[in-house]
Order: structure tokens, then C-alpha cells, then sequence
């Protein structure tokens, strides 16, 4: 097993600053907004961000937290799916939603989170921020945000780790021998 | 035709014989037990039961052949095959056939199909009241003079006492017993014994006292009209207590009890194996145990198997509906020397129990192996170990809950008037 | 924790991690019912059936509203709907259903260990929807999930079981649940009506109901079943109610913010006075709410994957 750092704490750091300040221009402002985090890594990543919107627009952004195993398509071959809560204490009506994600890769988990959405109300725009964009997608589903590009082979695996749950902020690529 | 089996150990605890003896068998009969006998002939068969045990036939008092009426459980052939391949010589058979052995003409029929099929002397018990309902006497005289050795109404009790009163006082004049089904009716409303197991399961549960008010009852009125009385399939340490109280000041009781009351308790029905649904239940530990020192200490004298056949298709339905019983007859052997194993009986008293004990109950010639006494023997093995694999039954019913388990100890040889019924070919060779 | 079972045949062949598991995955489906579209496509595609032998309004409708707001398909069947009147045996029954594919089965059936023939039977997930005397593991399950929502917590609770013990499945399954936690377990009800050695399962007996109820954090009353024999075992159903109705002079005793739990149908004005079944400590309407919770976590534990 092979371990190569592709983002350290200070990289992060200054792609999620990229994001926010993207999520903002292209919003035009923050009215109507809100960030929606796909457990479980998403729902830090959404808090960071809404935490730095606030800084420089002096807003805060309703944050929600979306489960999507309910709506998964590979729910049957997953050996122990725990099912957690979704958490959005607010309604999602006409809202623009930011739905934030650690890692994008096939596009399933977007595909099931915008279906969960759905299922919750009518909002008004989805678009969607990662952190790592490891491509091979199987849908066509692409990221409005993407923080950082990496073209993953057959043996890789890309991991995002975050303070809150892991103790540290890296991304690294661990390469299976 | 003479057969000669020698080398083997002798048990015969109505001769008091134990040891190596070798014995010669002239046609039906027995014609000489003695050390290391000499015959040399052409003709004479000669059996090697060197590191065998040697003992009278097993007489079983209490079996169910389901014959004539319900021949898709089992038959008198194919119920006799699996007594013989069990080690019995001399079966009783219940009354509750279809239609019941409550009249001669039935009595008859099991005789000379039996005669004429059985691989095994069958012996009937009959009805002591009409269809077994427990109403009105039936033909007791007719059927003893058809051969009948008893009479039970066995599949309940006689609910009327003034009527069970009436057929012991009647039986006298034949000296028939009767042997006494122990179950209130109005207590036994269950399908397991009420207990640990039946709190956990929910199943409808039939407590320890619904056999133990009738073995009281029952005793009460034999000694009050001086009877004999025979408790049959006694399953609770209840029974026990009262039947060993009853015995210090009344001598003409006895009692049985079957492989699996000392073997299981109900903690076996937990998973709702219908094959652990037997009449009465099994019971619990604290009973086990009572049973198996009522058979140490002498109080239960006979082991019964109450072989009971079933079609799988009586079986194989919810656990309230299945119909109850065990298929007994090809794991008795094997279950009761787990008693001998674990030093509750010595082999000779566990011999008794199957052999002497029996016979005289029925007043029977047969029991003992003496010269000029029909040749009824069986040749098994105390140690040999085997799976119990229920298709191997040559039963009909396969309806047993120890399919899978390990045993010690087998039937090689069974011999029956003269005749070789059974033999375990890999065992006994010639 | 991975749940690794086929069937839920019972509470008695549960651990305790099972249950909590059982309980914390309930949270989530709890959501569902309460937003505007009550359906998500957990269970697309899998089919569930109901094979009822026993009349069952209720329990029934809960486990087909579970399934539904998971997207699988239903199919209802019930004895007087279905062969078994005919004759055909629940083996055969069991082999029929089989070669339909099935995904799941829901049984319930007045015979004790009937779920448990079947899913010896059958590949498909059994679920007891109540076996005779036996067991009700999903009523138990939703009942600790009830106590649970409103108590916090179930380790340190007094707990009251009144009526016919001996033969309530809901009491058996409820028993065998509670006996995990912390809980002080008090049976009440006739002497004709609570079985022999209950105390071995770790409860304790207590003919009077008002010493019964004392400091009780839950009372949870059962139902006299009138339609299963139930009253042979009292001499009427007015001493009953005399002796063992829950009324609001037993609510004072118990804790102040005491539950009253009930698995309905009720006998109103026989084991549960109108005041105190429509009153602020019954929480009866919620166990119902939690009952399609719980039945839709215990379909999604068993059917949402690959065995």
C-alpha cells in the first residue's frame, strides 16, 4: 500500500476558500441560498463553507444534512448499510442549494442525493460542489465546484480526511499494490 | 437345522446367568445353555458373538403397529422389521387402531397378520371400553380368548372412574392388567408440558399434575378392588414419588416409562420441532432426573418404547396440529444403554427392564433363555457407535428428534422362535 | 454492526445490540411519514407479502404502509381470502408463495411457531406478525421505541404489564426485549391470567393493581381477547374491569409523567377507562406512528440487500 498526498491542510484550506468565493460570484450574492452536505464528509465541508460565506458576505446560510442511503441504486450489494437521519430544518422550496460532497466519481451518490431532494420539496436550483474530482463518471452529472482534478487508475483510491471526523485535513491516494 | 452361537457374554437375569455361555438352538427351542459346547455337524449353523452381550428378546409392552386403518404410518410388517431390527422379540401392540381393537374379530386379524407378516411375535393389548370412548366395556372375555395379554384405553385415560372400577374387577376373572393412560383430560389441554420452555414458546402447556392426579386416582381404585394396574409411559417425578409411595403397601402396581423421558426434556420442543411432540410431553429436568433414579432405584420396572409412527405429512404442519409421537422401536436399545453408560443401571438391571420385568407383568413364557423355552434371543453390542439416520428406519414413520445424534451401542442379532429376523451383516457374519 | 439475519421470527433470538440497532435505524424512517411525499425507493422492485391467518386490522395496515413508503409491492393475503380453508397446508401454502419470489413474508397465524415452519421452509425473509401465544417482535419493537422517544431512555424505568400474560404474545415479546435494559418489570392481572415460574424470565408478580402501579414510569395494558377464549379465565368482564381496568385513580399513583401504552384494538371500559385511553399519558396514537417506523426499518434491515 502506497500513500501520496495530493492536498495537505493549507492546499484545503485554500480550495474550499476557491469554492466559497466561486459559490458567491456565481450566485450573486447569497439570497435564497443554502448548503446541503452528503454524509458524511460533505456535511464538514458544507460547514466550512458556510462559515467563510459568512465571513466575507455576513450571511449565514441555512446548512442541512442529507442521507442518501435510502436512495442509493447499489443499496443490495452493500454488506452493512446503516441508514442515518437527514437533517434540513428548512424548507427547500424555491431555494438554490449547494450540495456538498467530499469526493465525485460515478455520479450515483449525486444522482440519489438529487432524487432525496426531490422527495423533500421543489427547489429552485441544485447545483453541486466537491472537493476532489476523480472522474470516470457513469452519469452525466458534473460538478458546478470542483476543487481539485485527479484522474484515478484501476488500483487507487482517493481519500479525503477532515479534521472534525479524522483528526487531520489531507486528501491523499493510496495505491494498492 | 441347528444353530450354535458361542464366545459370546451372557445376561439372562431370569436364569441369573452372567457369563460366557454358548447356546445351542434346535429348531423353535433352546435345547442347551452351557459353558463351551461341543456340537459338530454339517448342518449346524454357527454364530461368532465373541465381545457381544447375548440377552432373552426385548419385549416391548407397548408399541402402536397402526394396523389394520392407518397403514400409510406404519404396518404390522414393516412396524415388526423395525421392532426386530430394535432388538425386540415380543411387541404389544395399542388399540387404537382403525377400527379399535375393542372386539375379537380385530384381535384376530392383528393375530394372523402378524402370523403370517410379522418378523416379530406381536402381542395385542385391548380396548377396555367401546371405540375407546370410554363409556361402556367391550368384549374383554372374547378378546382375551382371541389372545389379547392386556387391556388400555391407551391415548387418554378412562375419564369415568366408576367404569375403570368395573373393568379391573372384570379383568380379574382373566388376570389381564390394565395399563393406565395417566392424563386428566380437563388439565391436559396442551401440547407441551407446562414449564420453562412452554413460558417461552407460548404453546399451550399441560402440567405435571394432569399425569399425576390420574396415576393417584387410578391406584387408589386398583387397590380398593385389588387389581393389578399397570402405569404406562410415566413421565413426571410426581408419578414417581406417588407410584413409589404406593408400591411399600400395594404390590400389584408397576409402572414404565419410555427412552425419551429420560433422555429429553422440553427445552427440546423451544424450536418447534414437531418431532418432540409426544403424549405425554416431555418434561422437565428435575423430571428426567426423577426418572431416571425411579429406574435406579426400582420403581419404574419396564422400559417402553411407545413406538409411535407418523407420515411425514402429520408432521410437517404447525406444531399444535402435528400429531404426537415418536418412532421408538430403532433407537431404544441405544438410548437406554446410555443409562448403563452413565452407571444409573448396571446391564443387568437395564436387561431386566426390557425382558423379565415385561413377562411378568403379561404373564409371559418367554423372557428368559432356558432349555426347552422357545428360542427368543438378541446378540448387541454395548459400545459400537452409530448416527441415527431416520432413512435408514425400516419404520414408516421417520418421526424421530434424534435424527443426527450419536449413539452407543447396537443391535447385531435378533432371533425369534428359532429364526434369524435381523442381523447386522457387517457385524455378525455367517 | 452488521445485521447478518434473514428472518425476525422473534425478540427471544435478538441481542441487545440487535434491538438498539433496530431502534437507531427506526429514527431514520420515522422522517419519511412526516413529509409532504411519504416514499423513498429503498425497496424498488421487492416484493412483500402479507399471509395473515388471523383477522388483523392494524398490524396488517402498517406493515403494507411500510412497505409501500419503501416502494415495494404489496400483496395481502388472508385466510378467508386464501386455499387455506381448503385444506392446503401452510407447508404447501409456504411452496406456492415461494415460486412467486417473494422478498419478504409477513405472517401471522394463531398457532405458535408457524413463522418459524415457514421460514424453515422458505428462502424468502419471514417476519412474525404474531404467532399465537408466542410472539409480536415488531409490536415489542415499536413499543420500546415508543418508551424510548418519550423516556429518553429505557435502562432505569419502571415498567407495568397488566392483563392476560399468559396468553399475550404482545407481553412475551415485550418481556424478552425489556429483560436487556436496566428495567424494573412488574406483571399485573389475575392469577388465572399470569402463567407459572413467570419470575424466571426476570419479572416480578403483583395480583394488585394499585400496588402494581406505583411509581410506574409505563404501564402498558393488554387487550382481553374475547374472540381467543380470553374470558374463560375471569369470571366476567365487569369484575374484570372492576378488578384490572385502568382507570384514572391508578394514573395518580404511578409517576407523574407516567405512559400508558395499549396495543390495540381496545376494549374500552373493560381493560382501559375512555379518560385515561384518551388522556394526556396515553401515548397510544404513537405507538401506532412508530409502528410503520419500525416495520419500515425492520423491512429495509431484512430485504434492503443481498443475504
Amino acid at each position: 500500500m502506497k500513500t501520496k498526498v495530493l492536498l495537505d491542510k493549507k492546499a484545503i484550506e485554500r480550495t474550499i476558500n476557491r469554492i466559497t468565493h466561486e459559490i458567491i460570484e456565481k450566485n450573486e450574492g447569497c439570497s435564497a441560498l443554502s448548503l446541503i452536505g452528503i454524509r458524511t464528509r460533505g456535511i464538514y465541508l458544507a460547514n466550512r463553507i458556510q462559515a467563510k460565506i459568512k465571513g466575507i458576505e455576513g450571511i449565514a446560510l441555512p446548512v442541512g444534512v442529507l442521507d442518501i442511503t435510502m436512495y442509493r441504486d447499489d443499496i443490495s450489494k452493500l454488506k452493512s448499510p446503516v441508514v442515518q437521519k437527514t437533517e434540513i430544518p428548512f424548507n427547500i422550496n424555491n431555494m438554490t442549494i449547494i450540495l456538498v460532497d467530499d469526493v465525485m466519481y460515478t455520479g450515483r451518490t449525486t444522482r440519489a442525493a438529487i432524487d432525496a431532494l426531490m422527495d423533500l420539496g421543489r427547489p429552485k436550483k441544485i447545483q453541486l460542489a466537491v472537493l476532489v474530482d476523480r472522474g470516470d463518471r457513469e452519469l452525466p452529472i458534473h460538478p458546478d465546484y470542483a476543487g481539485f482534478h485527479y484522474s484515478v487508475n484501476l488500483k487507487e483510491e482517493v481519500l479525503v480526511r477532515l479534521n472534525e471526523i479524522d483528526g487531520k485535513d489531507e486528501v491523499v491516494v493510496v495505491r494498492s499494490e | 437345522m441347528k444353530v450354535l452361537i458361542r464366545g459370546g457374554r451372557l445376561i439372562d437375569p431370569k436364569n441369573d446367568l452372567d457369563g460366557k455361555f454358548d447356546i445351542l438352538i434346535n429348531d423353535t427351542t433352546i435345547e442347551k445353555v452351557d459353558k463351551n459346547i461341543r456340537e459338530t455337524s454339517d448342518t449346524i449353523q454357527v454364530i461368532d458373538a465373541t465381545g457381544h452381550i447375548i440377552a432373552p428378546g426385548f419385549i416391548d409392552i407397548h408399541a402402536h403397529l397402526r394396523e389394520p386403518g392407518y397403514e400409510y404410518k406404519e404396518t404390522i410388517k414393516t412396524g415388526t422389521m423395525a421392532a426386530a431390527k430394535g432388538g425386540f422379540t415380543t411387541i404389544v401392540c395399542m388399540a387404537n387402531t382403525s377400527p379399535v381393537n375393542d372386539n375379537k374379530s380385530v384381535t384376530e386379524f392383528i393375530r394372523e397378520k402378524a402370523r403370517s407378516e410379522g418378523a416379530c411375535r406381536v402381542l395385542s393389548c385391548g380396548a377396555i371400553t367401546r371405540s375407546l370412548k370410554g363409556e361402556e366395556l367391550s368384549e374383554i372375555g372374547e378378546m382375551y380368548e382371541a389372545g389379547i395379554v392386556a387391556l388400555s384405553d391407551d391415548g387418554k385415560s378412562v375419564k369415568d372412574a366408576g367404569l375403570l372400577r368395573k373393568a379391573m374387577e372384570y379383568s380379574k376373572l382373566f388376570r389381564l392388567p390394565v395399563i393406565s393412560h395417566c392424563e386428566d383430560e380437563s388439565l391436559a389441554k396442551g401440547y407441551v408440558h407446562e414449564g420453562l420452555s412452554s413460558l417461552i414458546n407460548g404453546l399451550e402447556a399441560t402440567p405435571s399434575i394432569a399425569e399425576e392426579i390420574i396415576v393417584e386416582r387410578d391406584i387408589a381404585l386398583a387397590q380398593y378392588v385389588e387389581a393389578f394396574i399397570h402405569l404406562t409411559h410415566i413421565s413426571t417425578a410426581g408419578s414417581v414419588e406417588i407410584i413409589g409411595r404406593s408400591k411399600k403397601k400395594y404390590k400389584k402396581v408397576t409402572c414404565d416409562t419410555c427412552p425419551h423421558y429420560f433422555t429429553l426434556t422440553d427445552e427440546a420442543t423451544l424450536g418447534f420441532d414437531t418431532n418432540t411432540k409426544v403424549n405425554p410431553p416431555l418434561r422437565s429436568k428435575k423430571d428426567l432426573e426423577a426418572i431416571r433414579e425411579g429406574l435406579r432405584n426400582g420403581v419404574i420396572d419396564i422400559i417402553a418404547t411407545d413406538h409411535a409412527p407418523h407420515e411425514s405429512t402429520s408432521k410437517d404442519v404447525e406444531f399444535n396440529i402435528a400429531s404426537s409421537g415418536i418412532s421408538g422401536f430403532e433407537t431404544a436399545l441405544a438410548l437406554s444403554l446410555k443409562l448403563v453408560h452413565d452407571n444409573v443401571l448396571t446391564l443387568k438391571e437395564l436387561i431386566e427392564k426390557f425382558t423379565v420385568n415385561p413377562a411378568k407383568l403379561l404373564n409371559l413364557p418367554y423372557g428368559g433363555i432356558a432349555a426347552g423355552k422357545p428360542a427368543d434371543l438378541i446378540i448387541f453390542n454395548i459400545d459400537i457407535e452409530w448416527t441415527v439416520d431416520r432413512e435408514t428406519f425400516l419404520s414408516k414413520g421417520k418421526n424421530t428428534p434424534f435424527h443426527g445424534w450419536k449413539l452407543k451401542g447396537k443391535n447385531l442379532l435378533t432371533m425369534v422362535d428359532g429364526k434369524i429376523v435381523y442381523r447386522d451383516t457387517k457385524a455378525i457374519k455367517g | 454492526m452488521n445485521w447478518g439475519k434473514k428472518d425476525l421470527l422473534g425478540i427471544s433470538e435478538l441481542s441487545k445490540e440487535e434491538i438498539l440497532f433496530i431502534l437507531d435505524s427506526t429514527e431514520s424512517f420515522k422522517d419519511i411519514s412526516k413529509r409532504d411525499i411519504k416514499k423513498v425507493p429503498t425497496l424498488r422492485g421487492k416484493t412483500v407479502i402479507t399471509l395473515f391467518y388471523e383477522p388483523s386490522t392494524r398490524t396488517r395496515t402498517s406493515f403494507e404502509i411500510a412497505a409501500k413508503r419503501l416502494s415495494a409491492d404489496t400483496i395481502n393475503i388472508s385466510a378467508d381470502t386464501s386455499s387455506y380453508i381448503k385444506g392446503e397446508t401452510l407447508k404447501d401454502t409456504a411452496r406456492n408463495l415461494e415460486s412467486m419470489n417473494p422478498d419478504a413474508i409477513i405472517i401471522r397465524h394463531t398457532m405458535p411457531g408457524a413463522p418459524h415452519m415457514l421460514a424453515r421452509i422458505i428462502g424468502s425473509s419471514v417476519i412474525n406478525g404474531g404467532d399465537g401465544a408466542h410472539e409480536h417482535p415488531t409490536q415489542a419493537l415499536l413499543d420500546l421505541y415508543t418508551i424510548r422517544e418519550k423516556k429518553g431512555q429505557l435502562d432505569g424505568l419502571k415498567i407495568v404489564i397488566v392483563g392476560d400474560i399468559a396468553h399475550s404474545r404482545v407481553a412475551r415479546s415485550n418481556i424478552f426485549a425489556l429483560r436487556h435494559f436496566d428495567t424494573e418489570i412488574v406483571c399485573s392481572g389475575p392469577p388465572t391470567m399470569l402463567p407459572p415460574h413467570i419470575e424466571t424470565l426476570g419479572v416480578k408478580r403483583e395480583y394488585d393493581l394499585n400496588k402494581a402501579v406505583r411509581n410506574a414510569d409505563v404501564i402498558m395494558m393488554l387487550r382481553i381477547q374475547k374472540e381467543r377464549g380470553g374470558t374463560s379465565f375471569i369470571p366476567s368482564t365487569r369484575e374484570y374491569s372492576t378488578l384490572f381496568g385502568l382507570k384514572k385513580e391508578h394514573i395518580e399513583k404511578a409517576k407523574q409523567d407516567v405512559i400508558i401504552m395499549h396495543p390495540g384494538p381496545m376494549n374500552r371500559g373493560i381493560e382501559i377507562s375512555d379518560e385515561v385511553a384518551d388522556g394526556p399519558h396515553s401515548v397510544i396514537l404513537d405507538q401506532v406512528e412508530n409502528g410503520v417506523a419500525v416495520r419500515m426499518a425492520v423491512l429495509y434491515l431484512l430485504i434492503g440487500r443481498e443475504s
